[in-house]
């Protein structure tokens, strides 16, 4: 029962971990039909970037996240305007290949930065635990469940009761309707990066700090952010609430299965934790191939 | 008959042509010449013929695996991220069959060891293709990436196939033919046009040869019936199948092929390497990511395009590796020891690498073979270009 409690926490973090990176990706998607794979680069970045503000400048840990959440906010905001406007029009692929080279240049310029950094990110909650009934549980996993929890009501209020929210959402529905009502969609573009980007950097510095499994402060995050995607396959491509959802459940099922199967079925070994999110996105794509809670794309012939 | 002009054409036959002009013609046998004399030119001693060699055929190999994407990426527009998993198929099929761990042992033939990759990649791709026909697009883009990693992971724990995370051993011999006492291994040391040549010599005849044959392959296909239907799916999917366009029959077609002739190219990957851990790095996303970088770079939707950007993207690292350090420019910011600070030659690689995405992606989205055709183009209408 410890056991199955101790997974549960670590794969709620994790969980929660994967919904703030898919927001990111379905923020983006909803707005500009983009892919983004930079996203898992923006987590990385991001990390590295709470590192440097709170060892090296010896910031408090939230002035930290703030800063690095403005610059990264920043970068996507610039990139997009920069880069990304000059390709409308152009195919859909095009695009994605853009932003996948925007993840390969993440690893190589972290590295050069900052090399290996000894130490990590430090968070106000260190490994203390905290117990409950005859269960420790990570104060580190609570943080992170309860940080992924406010920012993303923060952002279901902004979508939901602002005139900024609701120019993205007018934005996702139909572009040039928008434009056509005064709304600037190139601005409700680069805002949607920017939320990527500040959402990324929370997920990246919380895993970084300890939740979940843990991985420490390397470029092994931005695989880990990889994992998103099956979340976001899972709850529908322009899903928030999709995103949500199929993040907490990969987060779980990923935990789980590291925790379980190894001494279930030996012959799976204890890697298939790792591909579990890949084959329930599989599995789901077969059943519903626009994921739990995607709208179903109508092609015009 | 004279023509009125070089280019015009009449009638369906001089449409379908492959070498349609004096100029192609000789293109083609200053091509031929190239292929069958520079291995010989670089079979030399020296490290800086091996270099290049060693760059040749490995941009051959890449080459050929440009080339199947490109049929299913660029003509039927189905973009894949799972190229990787097909080259690793490949080349552990190679690996089992001619590498020592199945009962044949090292002597199995070239070309039987080659078929059978072939085969597999072909079946592989049918089954992965026969759900890819729900998916469209970006859920396509996904699924393919989560592939790689699917794959990665069976490679890890299928320790007979594939050695597991020790890896194997790839075949050392590629016997050609032998014959009556003639015996031709292209990866021992060989005698061509008076010169005993290597194992990397041997590679480059090997992998152009067969860069070749695809292409050849490929073009037949996307100049005739297939090759338009193939578009058609491209580019309206729907209104393909309403005018009688069998998306099954051409999606998964697209599929099968482009799986077959990317093992192949994985069979050659293997025989480069000599030895194949599966791990993120040799068979991952990265490996994919380079096919697409190749397609795009060098022109997305032509035969030529994938073959440009496969020597680019081939003798890219090379070049860092061996220039970085001595450009005057560029060793004040490089170093080649990765604990000091500087840039390492590898981060330098992958910089250039990414950035070159961008670049062509967003100033030149026809790649090289786009730009070949824009000076082709001036040079036609001269001196009306503009």
């Amino acid at each position: 029962m410890t056991k199955f409690f101790n997974l549960l926490s670590n794969g709620l973090a994790l969980g929660a971990v994967y919904a703030l990176v898919a927001l990111g990706f379905v923020v983006i998607y909803r707005a500009t039909r983009v892919i983004n794979f930079a996203q898992g680069g923006l987590v990385v970045f991001g990390a590295f970037l709470v590192y440097q503000a709170e060892h090296t400048w010896q910031w408090n840990f939230w002035l930290a996240a703030l800063f690095a959440m403005a610059c990264c906010a920043a970068i996507g905001a610039v990139f997009q305007g920069a880069v990304l406007r000059r390709m409308i029009g152009q195919p859909i692929f095009a695009v994605i290949l853009i932003t996948i080279g925007l993840f390969l240049l993440v690893e190589p310029i972290t590295t050069t930065i900052w090399h290996n950094p000894a130490g990590g990110v430090e968070t106000p909650w260190h490994l203390r635990t905290i117990a409950i009934g005859n269960v420790r549980i990570l104060e580190v996993n609570i943080a992170t469940i309860v940080m992924g929890a406010v920012v993303l009501g923060a952002f279901f209020l902004l979508f939901r009761y602002t005139k900024v929210g609701l120019a993205m959402r007018a934005t996702a529905v139909d572009q040039e309707a928008a434009l056509a009502q005064g709304i600037s969609v190139g601005r409700v573009f680069a805002l949607s990066w920017a939320i990527a980007g500040a959402v990324a950097v929370v997920g990246g510095m919380m895993l970084a700090g300890g939740a979940g499994p843990a991985p420490g402060l390397t470029v092994g995050l931005g695989l880990i952010a990889l994992r998103a995607f099956p979340a976001i396959i899972l709850g529908g491509l322009d899903s928030p609430g999709g995103a949500v959802v199929g993040g907490l459940t990969i987060g779980i099922a990923q935990v789980m299965a590291g925790g379980y199967i190894p001494t279930a079925i030996p012959a799976l070994g204890s890697e298939f934790a790792d591909v579990v999110p890949y084959v329930i996105m599989l599995v789901v794509l077969l059943i519903r191939p626009y994921g739990l809670f995607g709208e179903r794309e109508v092609t015009r012939v | 008959m004279a023509r009125a002009n070089r280019t015009m054409v009449r009638d369906y036959r001089d449409d379908l042509r492959l070498f349609p002009t004096w100029t192609k013609r000789g293109a083609v046998v200053a091509l031929l010449a190239l292929y069958l004399f520079a291995p010989v030119v670089l079979g030399g001693a020296d490290s800086n013929s091996a270099l290049w060699s060693s760059v040749l055929a490995l941009a051959g190999i890449f080459a050929i695996g440009g080339i199947s994407l490109n049929l299913l990426t660029g003509y039927t527009g189905q973009p894949s991220l799972g190229h990787a998993a097909f080259i690793g198929l490949g080349a552990f099929t190679a690996g089992y069959l001619g590498g020592g761990r199945s009962p044949v042992g090292y002597d199995l033939n070239l070309w039987v060891y080659l078929l059978v990759a072939m085969v597999v990649g072909g079946l592989v791709g049918l089954i992965i293709g026969l759900p890819a026909l729900r998916l469209r697009g970006n859920y396509l883009v996904i699924v393919t990436l989560g592939l790689v990693f699917l794959l990665l992971y069976i490679w890890q724990k299928w320790t007979t196939f594939t050695g597991g995370n020790a890896g194997t051993a790839m075949p050392t011999k590629a016997v050609v033919y032998n014959v009556a006492g003639h015996k031709l291994d292209l990866l021992g040391n060989f005698k061509a046009f008076g010169s005993t040549l290597g194992p990397k010599q041997g590679l480059m005849y090997l992998a152009w040869g067969l860069v070749a044959v695809a292409a050849l392959l490929v073009k037949n296909i996307v100049r005739t019936r297939p090759g338009r239907a193939l578009q058609a799916v491209r580019d309206r999917d729907v209104a393909a199948e309403i005018v009688g366009v069998s998306l099954f029959r051409y999606k998964v077609g697209a599929f099968v092929i482009s799986s077959a002739l990317a093992a192949l190219a994985g069979a050659l990957y293997g025989l480069y390497l000599g030895y194949l851990t599966p791990d993120q790095s040799s068979l991952g996303l990265p490996l994919s990511i380079q096919f697409l970088a190749i397609i795009v770079v060098g022109g997305i939707g032509t035969i030529y395009g994938p073959v440009l950007g496969a020597i680019l993207v081939g003798a890219l690292p090379k070049l860092i590796d061996q220039y970085a350090t001595s450009l005057p420019l560029l060793s004040k910011i490089v170093t080649a020891d990765p604990a000091k600070s500087g840039l390492t030659k590898g981060a330098l690689g992958t910089i250039i690498y990414a950035l070159l995405i961008i670049v062509f992606l967003v100033f030149e989205p026809r790649g090289l073979a786009g730009i070949w055709r824009r000076i082709q183009a001036y040079f036609r209408s001269w001196p009306f270009s503009y």
